[in-house]
């Protein structure tokens, strides 16, 4: 019997094509159910057959992490896409999985309210969100979505359904699966509705932005962490010095304000004294956007051509100027929050993977250094093949028993997570 | 407190049959009647391994000693510990979790011992492991927004050592003042001002914790996103039933620029709910919204002279804070909404002394009922903010048909209820008739899509509600996670989970055997 039938009786399933390898792996076909219940009864088949399942929303982070060691039916949430409710009076909303985040965000919008969450790559869905648990600038003050999902119907690998958390922004009964499964990268199950916390869309916002020579950067970014202006937003940016291996010598802070429309104008004032002379009102694009990446229009799908090495750095909040000095002087373009300690980053010169992986590791060794991390999120397969993506992970013999806890039989995306997970 | 006396049930000292390579021990441990499989060794054992790793003076054996640890905040359920272990290092954590992983002998941590779902209730027959004496703040940093605390440092000595730095810890449960870090970790806790600022968990960046096998693990980096699953997300919460935090790295929050404080009386509780959830529609997010009833309200006035407003049947506490521009606006709009909501009295207070007058018959609140009956209990359910009215007609209803009395005090900015079901331990009948309330409003909560607990914890007073609120599927996937960290089941067993399954079982329509079967390393019986 052909795959295609086997799965079949759970869900839509089609011969997978051009365009559905998970980071260069292809699956045997692409499935596509419509509910929890589909999904329960698609893996509760696959887990009999010991298929090999990648979940994937709109495809837009999927080359992120590493590829699957084994791949056989794709699991796509597209046919998921509904709000299933949106108690404006709560400040709560629950979506299936494969929603858009987009258009989630104008429904939400037209109740004057928002998900506190920014999509940097754009066209995301909201299982994407979750498995990445990725962010943007406006994560400063509600934090990430972890932060922000207060319950979660997930299925597991042998098909049970099971939710966890609720419908209350206030809950400690049980665990906070939520929170595990933020960021997994749909190794330990796949999440087919989130309930998430939300926000008022505020009255008014305005950016400020100053361009500062880095001698200057960490002041100036103490200056605004340091004050009462409780910013939404403190971004900074910087571009190496044409691959020389020296250090930007000049980065743009943007600080964004949100609130009522005398508060704001009264803390915009505030914070250009703050960034010093030059610091304009602005209406910036890039903290929305990965480093190097200045398209307008959002992205729909993987483009594997060109993929850039796209790293995720923290540290400190107090070394974070240095972070960007010293990210710059190793050719890498850097992006992020100031205030958060997280900072994204691009790899320019160079792409011998010898050198790629030396100076990932160089910078890695700093950035754990001082109280952070380094994960490569993304880099073209034969560079993926020569770094390693995650770096120490502290806890990982626990997190292989979550995982073998969870997935026994290692059929979610084997491989895709840290320590082979 | 509840009147529930007695040792909870212990299923899970059953479920210890697969680990161990000695199929004769794991035969006799089936045929032992419930309670005591052979397989667990006693606290006499766990004593004997210590001696000489840990001071003399840390291990309590003296029955007296010992049974003044016989509960937490939770006074009526009680049972004394096997041994108590005052740890003053990580190591004595680890070693004692060590030496009770090796003879499978449960143990229990306890903080200060507030809790208020029996959580560090402890087990006669296992270790109690205090961590209050692990209390040096090892960093508080304003230019890196953290401090570096061990567990058993107080929740109030974080925000003094970070006020003068223009910082401070946002979780602030009412106990701050005692409570410790430790017990914040695994209670996951919050306090009044959580609606604008979270929970601990959003201020937790790192974990050094002690699994139950008695390793020594740091979970996270000092900074977010650590790579790899979010078990700091899974721990925080889990009631120190995934191992001991014996450090952590929590976030500090600027202080904000300007506070007010908003009392306002109304006639009920009804309005005083529709005026917050207006306040919440304008697009206000409060630092803090509580509502008292009348019955609280009597008692906070008869304890500590609060003088709320005269009359008043309701009372709503909204306070707002951050950069003056933004607080000046919102106190104009909460003082708007109140008045359309036909407050009877409005009062704002600007001044630390003046916020904190108007704090203090709410913070009073629980100690005050304690005084106008001899017995209550706290419930701590969780409904959907908007549904607040209907649940207190609700509850009153229930109140007026049973014969018992029940105030009112809550978070209502996040649908946290704390109704306080007075009753007479003394008297016939009364406690049952209160056990019967308490958990008809947890089923009235359940109902409205809510929680039966929003801060306090399941521990061992609330586990046998869970199935009310949770499917077995759904109980069975956070099992998952304990097996993963407590394979033996010996971290604060009988706690949260009515019936935690056998790790490594999996229940019967599912398909495929445990790996140590299919290497032939255990068989289930
Ligand atoms: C008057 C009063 C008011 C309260 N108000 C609030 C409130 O507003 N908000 C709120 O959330 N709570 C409140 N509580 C409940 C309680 O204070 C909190 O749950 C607190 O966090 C418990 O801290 P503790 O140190 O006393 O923990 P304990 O009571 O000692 O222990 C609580 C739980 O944590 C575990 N534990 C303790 N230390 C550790 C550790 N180091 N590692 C792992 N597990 C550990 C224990 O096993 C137990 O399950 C209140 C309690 C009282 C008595």
């Amino acid at each position: 019997m052909e795959l295609a039938d086997i799965l079949g009786g759970a869900c839509p399933v089609r011969q997978a094509g051009p365009g559905d390898d998970v980071d260069g792996v292809m699956p045997r076909v692409v499935a596509t159910p419509g509910s929890t219940e589909q999904t329960a009864a698609l893996l509760r088949t696959c887990h009999q057959h010991r298929l090999a399942v990648t979940t994937r929303g709109r495809g837009t982070r999927l080359s992120w992490g590493r590829p699957p060691r084994r791949l056989d039916v794709v699991l796509e949430t597209t046919a998921m896409d509904r709000l299933v409710e949106h108690a404006h009076g709560d400040l709560i909303a629950t979506a299936q999985a494969g929603l858009p985040l987009a258009d989630l965000q104008a429904v939400l919008a037209e109740a004057g309210q928002q998900l506190l969450v920014d999509d940097l790559v754009g066209g995301g869905t909201v299982g994407g969100l979750v498995a990445t648990n990725a962010c943007g600038p406006r994560r400063l003050v509600p934090g990430a979505p972890r932060d922000l999902l207060i319950g979660v119907t997930m299925v597991r690998a042998d098909g049970t359904v099971a939710k966890a958390g609720g419908k209350v922004v206030k809950n400690v009964a049980g665990y906070d699966l939520g929170k595990l499964l933020c960021g997994s990268y749909g190794t330990l199950g796949v999440v087919t509705e989130a309930t998430f916390r939300l926000h008022p869309l505020p009255e008014a916002t305005s950016w400020v932005e100053a361009d500062v020579p880095m001698a200057e950067l960490a002041g100036r970014v103490a200056a605004v962490r340091h004050s009462q202006l409780v910013p939404s937003a403190l971004e900074v940016d910087a571009a190496p010095a044409d691959g020389d291996g020296t250090a930007a010598d000049r980065a743009r802070v943007a600080v964004m304000l949100a609130g009522t429309a005398g508060g704001v104008r009264a803390r915009t004032e505030s914070v250009r004294g703050l960034l010093g002379a030059g610091a304009q009102q602005t209406d910036p694009r890039w903290p929305f956007r990965l480093p190097g990446d200045d398209r307008t229009a959002p992205r729909t799908s993987q483009e594997p051509a060109d993929r850039p090495v796209l790293l995720r750095m923290t540290a400190a909040l107090s070394a974070v100027p240095e972070l960007v000095r010293h990210a710059t002087a190793a050719s890498v373009a850097v992006r992020g929050s100031a205030g958060v300690g997280v900072l994204h980053g691009r790899l320019r010169g160079s792409t011998d993977p010898a050198d790629v992986a030396d100076r990932v590791q160089r910078l890695r060794r700093w950035c754990t250094a001082h109280g952070g991390s380094l994960v490569v999120l993304d880099a073209a397969p034969h560079l993926k093949q020569a770094v390693d993506s995650w770096g120490p992970v502290g806890g990982l013999p626990l997190m292989r028993r979550v995982k073998h806890e969870f997935d026994p039989a290692g059929v979610l995306s084997p491989g895709r997570f840290v320590g082979g997970i | 407190m509840t009147t529930q006396a007695g040792h909870p049930s212990d299923p899970e000292r059953q479920a210890s049959v697969l680990r161990g390579a000695d199929p004769a021990a794991e035969v006799q441990a089936q045929r032992e009647p419930a309670g005591a499989p052979a397989s667990r060794g006693t606290v006499a054992q766990v004593r004997e391994d210590l001696r000489g790793l840990l001071p003399e003076e840390a291990v309590l054996t003296d029955p007296a000693r010992l049974a003044t640890y016989e509960c937490d905040g939770l006074a009526a359920y009680r049972v004394t510990p096997g041994l108590v272990v005052l740890a003053s290092r990580p190591e004595h954590v680890a070693a004692t979790v060590r030496a009770c992983a090796r003879h499978r002998v449960p143990f229990v941590a306890r903080g200060s011992g507030t809790g208020l779902s029996g959580g560090a209730l402890p087990h006669a027959d296992g270790v109690l492991v205090v961590t209050s004496q692990l209390r040096t703040l090892h960093e508080v940093s304003g230019e890196d927004q953290r401090a570096v605390v061990d567990p058993g440092v107080i929740n109030l000595q974080v925000s003094q050592a970070a006020t003068p730095l223009g910082y401070y810890f946002a979780p602030d449960p009412s106990s701050q003042q005692i409570c410790s870090i430790g017990g914040n970790v695994a209670e996951n806790s919050g306090g009044a001002h959580c609606l604008k600022y979270g929970f601990t968990t959003n201020h937790v960046l790192s974990l050094d914790v002690v699994t139950p096998d008695g390793e020594q693990v740091t979970l996270g980096t000092r900074a977010p996103d650590a790579p790899g699953y979010d078990l700091i997300g899974a721990f925080v919460g889990s009631e120190g039933t995934l191992g001991v935090a014996t450090r952590a790295t929590v976030r500090l929050v600027r202080l904000p620029e300007d506070v007010r404080t908003v009392l306002a009386g109304f006639d009920d509780t009804d309005q005083a709910g529709a005026a917050t959830s207006a306040i919440i529609a304008s697009g206000i997010v409060p630092a803090a919204i509580e509502i008292m009833d009348a019955l609280a309200i009597e008692a906070a006035e008869a304890a500590v002279q609060c003088g709320y407003p005269e009359g008043a049947g309701a009372v709503l506490l909204v306070e707002v804070d951050g950069p003056t521009d933004e607080v000046a606006h919102e106190l104009a709009e909460v003082e708007r909404i109140c008045r359309e909501h036909a407050a009877i009295e409005l009062r704002v207070a600007t001044e630390a002394a003046d916020r904190a007058a108007i704090w203090k018959g709410r913070k009073s609140a629980f100690a005050a009922v304690g005084r106008i009956s001899p017995d209550y209990i706290v419930q701590d359910g969780v409904v959907p903010r908007t549904a607040l009215g209907q649940v207190l007609r609700r509850m009153s209803e229930i109140s007026a048909e049973q014969g018992v009395r029940v105030a009112n005090v809550f978070h209502a900015g996040d649908g946290n209820l704390h109704p306080l079901v007075l009753f007479d331990g003394g008297t016939e009948g009364e406690t049952e008739r209160a056990e019967n309330v308490s958990g008809m409003i947890l089923d009235l909560c359940i109902e409205q899509g809510g929680s039966i607990t929003g801060e306090h914890g399941v521990g061992s007073d609330k586990a046998r509600y869970m199935p009310r609120m949770f499917t077995d599927e759904d109980l069975d996937t956070m099992q998952l996670v304990r097996c993963a960290f407590d394979p033996d089941g010996i971290a604060n067993p009988g706690k949260i989970y009515p019936t935690p399954r056998l790790c490594g079982e999996r229940p019967g329509r599912h398909q495929g055997a445990h790996p140590l079967q299919e290497t032939g390393v255990a068989e289930i019986f």
